[in-house]
């Protein structure tokens, strides 16, 4: 029987598993593998310029293909490098297989150079972690790793191979199933629960759907927004859900939580059924957990057992994958009565609309209502700050238009790298990326990957000088005592006492220039439609577009920490 | 922790003390993990429960020996190694008792050892008290 390396079986795999891009950065224990995949066609490798923007860009793939993202990074400091984005990729259920270099068996545990006992590292942060100690276990392994990945709750599986393992001759076969005796996901619904929810659906008086993250996981917004108009029920999203329904339904409240919408928020704290599909209460959206949605009977719908009843108490608990349970429920749901409920749902949107006061500035709102009226198809990601929660609040989002964002980790540097993962996972898409002025540093080395890819993204810069978002905290709770904040601060500020600051660090758009991208700065509202126009006409580079945002806009509605839903700070 | 008779099948037994909500985490996470095949709840059901507790005495006057034996007589201990001024004894019950015995030995004796492997349990057949 024909044997093969380690090395050759893997390239296998992935072609079987129906791979067709592996985002890699090399190394001294990874080089086989890096020679396997130059010998071949099938697959596509990107190299990125930093292991932690790799494994966003391959997130950010997943999130947008609905396909499993592949990394291989090496030993050591590779593998280390991915922690943060296996963390981001863990919180927000992203199906992502990572293969890690590793040294030869003999010298693990020995402090060999670049090793790291990474499953170690990583175990409170994937789904899966192993490392493959037998050659004849690398096929089976690999196969179960991506099962593990994409089934159930999707999650990152990281799979650690060691050098002597990998180049050992074994067997060429690639098993045709799995069998994992401790994980057999179930996502079936249990009609006699669904019933029993619906039965207080159309009961309630007030009731309340909240959609998640999972609804578009599951790629369920089609068939929800059916149940929605038959029901009647309005909705109400986390950001991860934002784009369950299209944003523009008349349904639709917006989101909920710290930086929610005034009407979504009253609505969770008068409703007296909250129907929640794919969401797991976090404290984002939550506030003081006993003061939540206090007049409410609760229904919780997810596909993990240990999101229900984990934080708040649920009267009705299903375990079910979000796309059956609604499938599901349109077979049977009917329209309830909520005009007066709606009608209330009105006045606390005229009380409370969600806009930005006109300051006599170009404000984040003005930007992104401009990139909602020129852009009819899009993926736009966001980094993390001020500027993902004016995204998460404005942004149109619907079946032509995706939203990818960090929510769960809050992970800066994550916009840039996403955008590429999106772009060259839907090369037809049109990918616009939102970023701070921080966050837009923390991987701007992948200008080079865009740029010799050959990406036409739009990458925003909101531009405001500051960490907004911490900013934000400090002029609201901590006496606008800027510590750490400010990115003009360093030894000329200190030597001044505050008086004198340099030019802002980079010049953007000098620096995108230097990259052989476009860069653009926007300093007017007027001049928003023709820096997007400009944008559209550059199809082989990526275009920087650096807006100057003024740093005293803040995020509102807020909750402060601790507080409840009811407790929002205005604008005023 | 140890294998059973299942040679691929290891099996695990951990106690804890929380509140009810912390408990059903507990056991939700355990189940979430792949390599986890099941997860049996000990708390309201019939089972036989023991762990290992070995308490060496050192530094032992005669009178300090007379006293560990009869300590040992009380809770049906084994003692099973025995020195010039030492005495080693092996305590078989549960962790609560074990508990109390442990606190007793400290009390009694300066200079002991202590070692407990554990609580390990299963499913009783017939139905009796812990």
């Amino acid at each position: 029987m024909r044997q093969i390396t380690g090395n050759k079986l893997l390239v296998r795999a992935l072609k079987e598993e129906g791979v067709d891009t592996i985002f890699g950065y090399p190394g001294a224990c990874t080089i086989d593998i890096s020679d396997e995949l130059y010998k071949q066609d099938d697959i596509k490798v990107i190299l990125p310029r930093h292991e932690q923007a790799l494994v966003h860009e391959a997130d950010a793939y997943a999130r947008t293909t609905g396909k499993v993202g592949v990394c291989l990074v090496t030993s050591g400091p590779g593998a280390t490098n991915l922690v943060t984005g296996l963390a981001t990729a863990n919180y927000d259920s992203v199906p992502l297989v990572c293969f890690t270099g590793q040294v030869a068996r003999h010298l693990i545990g020995n402090d060999a150079f670049q090793e790291v006992d990474i499953v170690g590292i990583t175990r409170s942060i994937t789904k899966y972690g192993v490392t493959v100690r037998n050659r004849e276990d690398l096929g089976r392994i690999i196969k179960e790793a991506f099962y593990i990945a994409r089934t159930g709750r999707p999650g990152p599986v990281l799979i650690d191979l060691p050098k002597d393992v990998m180049c050992e001759l074994g067997s060429a076969d690639y098993p045709d199933s799995v069998n994992i005796r401790g994980y057999k996901p179930n996502t079936s619904v249990h009609m006699g629960q669904l019933k029993r929810a619906l039965k207080m659906l159309k009961k309630a008086k007030k009731p309340l759907f909240l959609a998640g993250g999972g609804v578009n996981i599951a790629r369920a917004n089609k068939i929800f927004t059916e149940v929605v108009n038959k029901t009647n029920v309005p909705v109400v999203t986390t950001i991860m859900g934002r784009g369950a329904v299209p944003t523009n339904h008349p349904l639709y409240i917006g989101n909920l939580g710290m930086h929610g919408q005034y009407a979504a928020n009253m609505a969770v704290g008068e409703c007296d059924l909250l129907f929640s599909i794919g969401t797991r209460f976090n404290d984002r959206i939550t506030g003081k957990l006993h003061a939540f949605a206090p007049n409410a009977q609760i229904v919780h719908i997810d596909i993990d057992t240990a999101s229900i009843s984990r934080n708040i108490h649920v009267h009705v608990p299903i375990v079910a994958d979000a796309l059956e349970a609604v499938t599901k429920m349109n077979e049977y749901v009917e329209k309830c009565e909520t005009e007066e409920w709606l009608e209330q749902i009105k006045a606390w949107k005229e009380e409370h609309p969600l806009t930005m006061k006109d300051r006599g500035h170009m404000s984040p709102m003005d930007i992104i209502q401009e990139m909602n009226r020129q852009f009819d198809d899009a993926i736009i990601t966001t980094d993390v700050g001020q500027h993902q929660m004016f995204v998460t609040q404005y942004a149109e989002i619907n079946e032509k238009k995706q939203l990818v964002t960090s929510g769960g980790l809050g992970t800066m540097g994550y916009g840039f790298p996403a955008a590429i993962g999106a772009k060259i996972g839907n090369p037809d898409k049109t990918v616009i990326a939102i970023s701070g002025d921080g966050g837009m540093q923390m991987n701007i080395q992948e200008f080079a990957t865009a740029v010799l890819e050959e990406l036409p993204l739009i990458l925003c810069v909101f531009n405001n000088e500051y960490l907004g978002m911490v900013r934000q905290w400090q002029k609201l709770f901590y006496g606008k005592r800027y510590g750490m904040t400010n990115l003009r601060s360093g030894a000329l500020y200190r030597r001044t006492n505050g008086e004198e600051m340099p030019e802002y660090t980079p010049d953007f758009v000098k620096l995108a220039e230097s990259y052989g991208a476009k860069g653009i700065r926007v300093m007017k509202k007027e001049d928003i439609a023709a820096a997007f126009e400009e944008a559209k006409k550059n199809t082989k580079t990526p275009t920087l577009i650096e807006f100057i945002i003024d740093p005293e806009e803040m995020v509102y509605p807020m909750i402060q920490p601790g507080g409840t839903l009811e407790e929002m700070i205005m604008d005023c | 922790m140890g294998t059973t008779e299942d040679p691929t099948v290891s099996r695990m037994t951990i106690a804890t003390v929380s509140d009810d909500e912390t408990f059903e985490q507990i056991k939700k996470q355990l189940n979430r993990m792949i390599e986890v095949i099941k997860v049996i709840d000990f708390t309201d059901i019939f089972v036989r429960m023991k762990e290992i507790l070995y308490v060496k005495v050192m530094k032992c006057s005669v009178a300090d020996k007379v006293e560990v034996f009869q300590i040992a007589e009380t809770f049906k201990a084994k003692v099973i190694d025995y020195g010039r001024d030492s005495v080693l004894v092996e305590f078989v019950q549960t962790a609560t008792k074990n508990d109390a015995v442990v606190k007793l030995m400290k009390e009694e004796f300066k200079t002991i050892e202590v070692v407990r492997g554990g609580s390990v349990g299963i499913e009783s057949i017939s139905m009796m008290e812990r």
